[in-house]
């Protein structure tokens, strides 16, 4: 029964931080519509008396069995009594043992959960394993034990059952506490000496009162739909007693002579146990505020439309990778934002270039553009990218996924994570090796071993026998470069391939790259906010901001004389190199978010040369010199004592 | 970085799944005394009940007396507790108040069709709950909106009710499967398949959508991972990477939810048995308890509690099968 849903979901309630549920509860349609219909079976059911056509002991028998008519207008049973009117009464017996169920398992489950989550530890400990063997006892079959001792008393079969489900408010409400006992004001709370039952009571129940409010209204469906379940097998009262539950039973029993008496008990629990959940769910959904990303479809497609407006392509055989007006949006309902803007760079056959800018300036994006991997949301809308003279911007995606691996491959940052934990090493590699050379399984593992031996792993026999977490970053790191080996590509895209690993590792790695780049001639794509990894290995170098390039040079011109007062900011903080959050302490301020770039230069907020003509129009990217871009207005007024 | 562990082939290597399963083992021998008790305490809380239940109210205070002298109610709690669980240890359960027969005997008879309902809803589940959660999650948008609106309401609809529309659609209005019996497996295959699609479907729905759902977040979670990313990018068809490796993954968290899906099932023969007259333990579950067969009840209890134990057992297993972190480590 849907004691499952309740625990599954249990974990997931979170603790909210500035709510009014209610009100926002009113503004969605369902759960308005949810709740007027449960308060008005609720208030029909205690109005009974008063609002019942007939007497629901009273027998007819002249009128045994009929579909609703004008006099019964839902019919009657096999005894002749009104079908509305035992609906009616049968709601405060079904709405009782909701009552009975929910209270006692809240009463047993918060103070419980609060304990094991306040004080975690031991106590948490032995609770929760008591919780795990509670779990796994079918609550109904103790409660029919219950039958047996103390037939027809439905009253404490619903307290068993609210002592046997206990456990899933427990577990959210444990869950929930733990969430908030970590919080500062806690622990605050704690230092200055307030006794723990004040500090659960005044400070840790009040934030955990949503998840409570969601937990309790979808055990109310659950204790319904328990409550009907014991009044149809007949074990609760007599027949006379009306409940919903065992009207259902009552109109199994003549299902032969006569089919409608099931459907009118039926069809108003499931319509309760509905609006219980929907409420419930949309309480959650109001209480614990998601990120909620779009949720698109994990196969989506590049727009093979956009290809009539795109700039004009730039086919150059002298370049190996050619992006052009490269553009990214972020398509939500409401409005598209865009994340990368019109980027155009190329790339020679063994160059090595560098992508530089602080986190959030469309890098990363950048890169999985050209490799159609964008994550869900993120759009390719603009652009063309020409590889090896070919235009691959049309290539279905069918076929795209040929084009990686085997002329472009790709290394992230966080180099475990990167590799499938459920295989071997070994296996990964065969299964990428033989997905581009057809080959039999035992070359398949000799070629493994040998790219192994390539990226420098000690022992690769061995290595190839174990998971990604059993290796550490660097050898992670090792692996991946050798998966990205195996297609053969002539462009590696490196997303910032050592910002994970440790100083010694991060020069092992560069120093593996470079090596491997000599050896097979690969051009490479490095993704990085590290000046000291472009000096190693970049020939040139392009600078992001803001979704834009910002400054194209030689590597060696940037370090020498940079363009851009963005570049320059960058490199001011060389000495400290960027931190790990890739935010950098020369400049002010931080980038600006997609979607609030200003309309003049992007960067005019942060730099100090910054004159109102800056901030009027676009800026474009102006060719300084052969080999030096840059999208600044007043190059020759800042740079003018030094550039020439 | 390696820990010698890892010196060893990890291919082959049970003894870590066999300690997986000792401890698995260890921990149900508490929770088999604790279910056993709880029920034993729950029934002795009411005294007299069952001498009443054998002879009814009307008996004379003797006439008590002497049936609980020889059922040895008239011995201290603990003594009658220990005496019980001792016998139920040998297999021993004692014999139904309501026809003297033994216990063990009568559920043993009803084991066949029980096992058959669980077992293939759980399969039923399974299949159906993995397929529709990976579709859910491939396509999202429409099928995806579809599929959470059909298991809100299968999950609203009680199964029993489901049960008896089934049986009035199906079996009264066209008569596609039999109304109600059980055919054993030995009997006939295709009269065993007949019988068993209606009450299959009826408590399958719920566990269905229990299993979509969790397969469904699975697999979102897994294919936004770092390691889809490398495979995609290293230029590994899609297909392989959605049915090897996403999938794969994702079965580890969808295991885990298999034991609170066959308890909800097996919750749920009690409820249907009945509906379908199919003869199982559900069915003389509600039959002792409507009978005040305590003895009956007491029997079915441990039955239920060791099948839980058993396939949280096998659960267990293939947790630690799918998981190499659990087999290895």
């Amino acid at each position: 029964m849907s004691d499952v849903v309740d625990l599954q979901e249990a974990d997931k309630v979170n603790v909210n931080y500035e709510n009014s549920p209610l009100s926002e509860l009113f503004r969605r349609p369902f759960a308005l519509v949810a709740i007027i219909v449960l308060v008005m079976i609720i208030v029909s059911s205690l109005l009974a008396p008063f609002l019942a056509p007939y007497d629901p002991y009273a027998m007819e028998f002249s009128r045994i069995l009929t579909y609703p008519t004008r006099q019964n207008w839902l019919g009657t049973d096999g005894m002749g009594r009104d079908v509305l009117s035992r609906l009616l009464f049968g709601g405060r017996r079904s709405l009782l043992s909701v009552v009975e169920g929910v209270s006692v398992a809240l009463t047993l489950g918060i103070p419980l959960g609060l304990v094991a989550g306040y004080f975690g530890g031991w106590t948490d400990r032995a609770i929760s394993r008591f919780v795990e063997m509670l779990m796994s006892i079918p609550a109904i079959i103790l409660v029919l034990v219950v039958f047996s001792a103390l037939p027809r008393n439905e009253d404490i079969a619903m307290v068993t059952f609210g002592v046997l489900s206990f456990t899933t408010p427990l577990r959210v409400v444990r869950a929930a506490t733990i969430q908030v006992r970590g919080e500062l004001y806690i622990t605050a709370a704690r230092v200055s000496g307030l006794s723990h039952l004040r500090i659960m009571l005044r400070h840790v129940f009040p934030r955990i009162r949503g998840p409570i409010i969601v937990q309790g209204t979808l055990f109310c469906a659950y204790a319904l739909l328990f409550g009907i379940g014991i009044a149809f097998l007949g074990l609760t009262g007599g027949t006379e007693d009306p409940s919903w539950g065992g009207m259902i039973g009552e109109g199994t029993k003549v299902i032969i002579q006569q089919s409608w008496l099931i459907y009118p008990p039926g069809i108003l629990s499931v319509l309760v146990i509905l609006c219980f959940s929907i409420i419930g769910n949309t309480i959650r959904d109001v209480v614990v505020k998601d990120e909620t990303v779009a949720q698109q479809s994990y196969s989506r497609s590049v727009k093979k439309n956009f290809l009539a407006s795109s700039p004009k392509v730039v086919t150059n055989d002298e370049y190996l990778l050619s992006v052009t007006g490269l553009e990214v949006k972020y398509l939500t309902n409401k409005s598209d934002v865009t994340i990368v803007d019109g980027v155009t760079f190329a790339i020679r056959a063994g160059e090595t270039v560098g992508l530089v800018g602080e986190s959030g300036c469309g890098k990363s994006v950048s890169a999985l553009a050209m490799l159609r991997l964008l994550p869900n949301g993120l759009e390719m809308t603009g652009g063309s990218v020409v590889f090896d003279g070919q235009d691959i911007t049309g290539v279905s995606d069918n076929d795209f996924y040929r084009l990686r691996g085997s002329t472009f491959a790709y290394i992230s940052q966080e180099p475990q994570a990167s590799l499938d934990p459920t295989f071997t090493i070994g296996s990964l590699l065969c299964e990428v090796i033989r997905s581009h050379e057809k080959m039999t399984k035992s070359d398949a593992k000799r070629r493994a071993v040998e790219l192994l031996a390539l990226v420098e792993l000690p022992d690769p026999e061995r290595v190839a026998q174990l998971r990604a977490y059993e290796l550490s970053g660097g050898m992670a790191q090792r692996v991946g470069i050798a998966l990205a080996l195996a297609g053969r590509p002539k462009l590696l895209i490196a997303d910032e391939p050592t910002t994970a690993l440790d100083v010694t590792v991060q020069a092992e790695i560069l120093a593996l790259l470079r090596r491997l780049q000599i050896e097979t001639g690969m051009a490479i794509l490095l993704i990085t906010h590290n000046w000291g990894v472009v000096s190693e290995l970049c020939d040139r170098t392009l600078v992001m901001y803001a979704g834009q390039i910002v400054e194209h040079a030689s590597a060696q011109s940037l370090f020498d004389q940079s363009l851009h007062p963005y570049t320059q900011g960058l490199l001011g903080s060389l000495p400290k190199q960027s931190n790990e959050h890739g935010r950098l302490s020369a400049i002010s301020g931080s980038v600006p978010q997609p979607g609030s770039w200003p309309a003049g230069c992007r960067f005019a907020q942060r730099c100090q040369y910054a004159t109102i003509a800056c901030k009027e129009d676009q800026i474009s990217l102006i060719t300084v010199s052969a080999n030096h871009e840059s999208r600044c207005i007043r190059i020759h007024e800042i740079f003018s004592s030094e550039a020439r | 970085m390696t820990r010698t562990k890892c010196e060893t082939d990890t291919r082959g290597n049970f003894s870590p799944m066999l300690k997986l399963v000792m401890r698995r083992l260890l921990f149900s021998v508490p929770l088999f005394f604790f279910v056993c008790s709880t029920s034993y305490v729950l029934i002795a809380l009411i005294p007299g009940s069952i001498a009443q239940t054998i002879l009814g109210i009307n008996a004379t205070a003797e006439e008590y007396e002497a049936v609980n002298r020889s059922l040895g109610l008239d011995r201290p709690f603990l003594e009658r507790y220990l005496n019980w669980f001792s016998n139920a240890l040998q297999g021993d359960l004692g014999n139904s108040l309501y026809n003297s027969e033994p216990v063990s005997q009568l559920i043993n008879q009803r084991l066949e069709a029980t096992f058959s309902i669980i077992i293939s809803c759980t399969l039923v589940c399974l299949v159906f709950g993995v397929t529709f959660g990976v579709i859910s999650a491939l396509r999202g948008g429409l099928i995806d909106r579809l599929l959470d609106g059909i298991s809100a309401l299968g999950l609203a609809v009680p199964n029993f009710f489901l049960g008896v529309i089934l049986v009035q659609l199906f079996a009264l209005r066209f008569s596609v499967f039999p109304a109600i019996g059980y055919v054993s497996l030995g009997e006939s295959v295709s009269g065993w398949f007949h019988s068993m699609v209606l009450p299959v479907v009826t408590l399958s729905v719920s566990g269905i959508a229990v299993v979509t759902k969790q397969t469904r977040d699975a697999m979102r979670d897994v294919l936004g991972r770092p390691f889809i990313r490398t495979l995609q990018s290293n230029g590994v068809p899609q297909r392989s990477i959605i049915f090897k490796h996403a999938l794969r993954n994702a079965a580890i968290p969808v295991v885990t939810v298999i034991g609170l899906v066959f308890v909800g099932i097996l919750s749920g023969t009690v409820l249907v048995e009945g509906v379908f007259a199919v003869p199982g333990l559900g069915g003389l579950a509600v039959s002792a308890a409507s009978t005040s067969d305590v003895t009956l009840i007491q029997g079915i209890v441990v039955y239920f509690t060791l099948i839980i134990i058993s396939v949280n057992l096998v659960v267990d297993v293939l947790y630690g099968f799918l998981n190499p972190k659990i087999r290895n480590s």
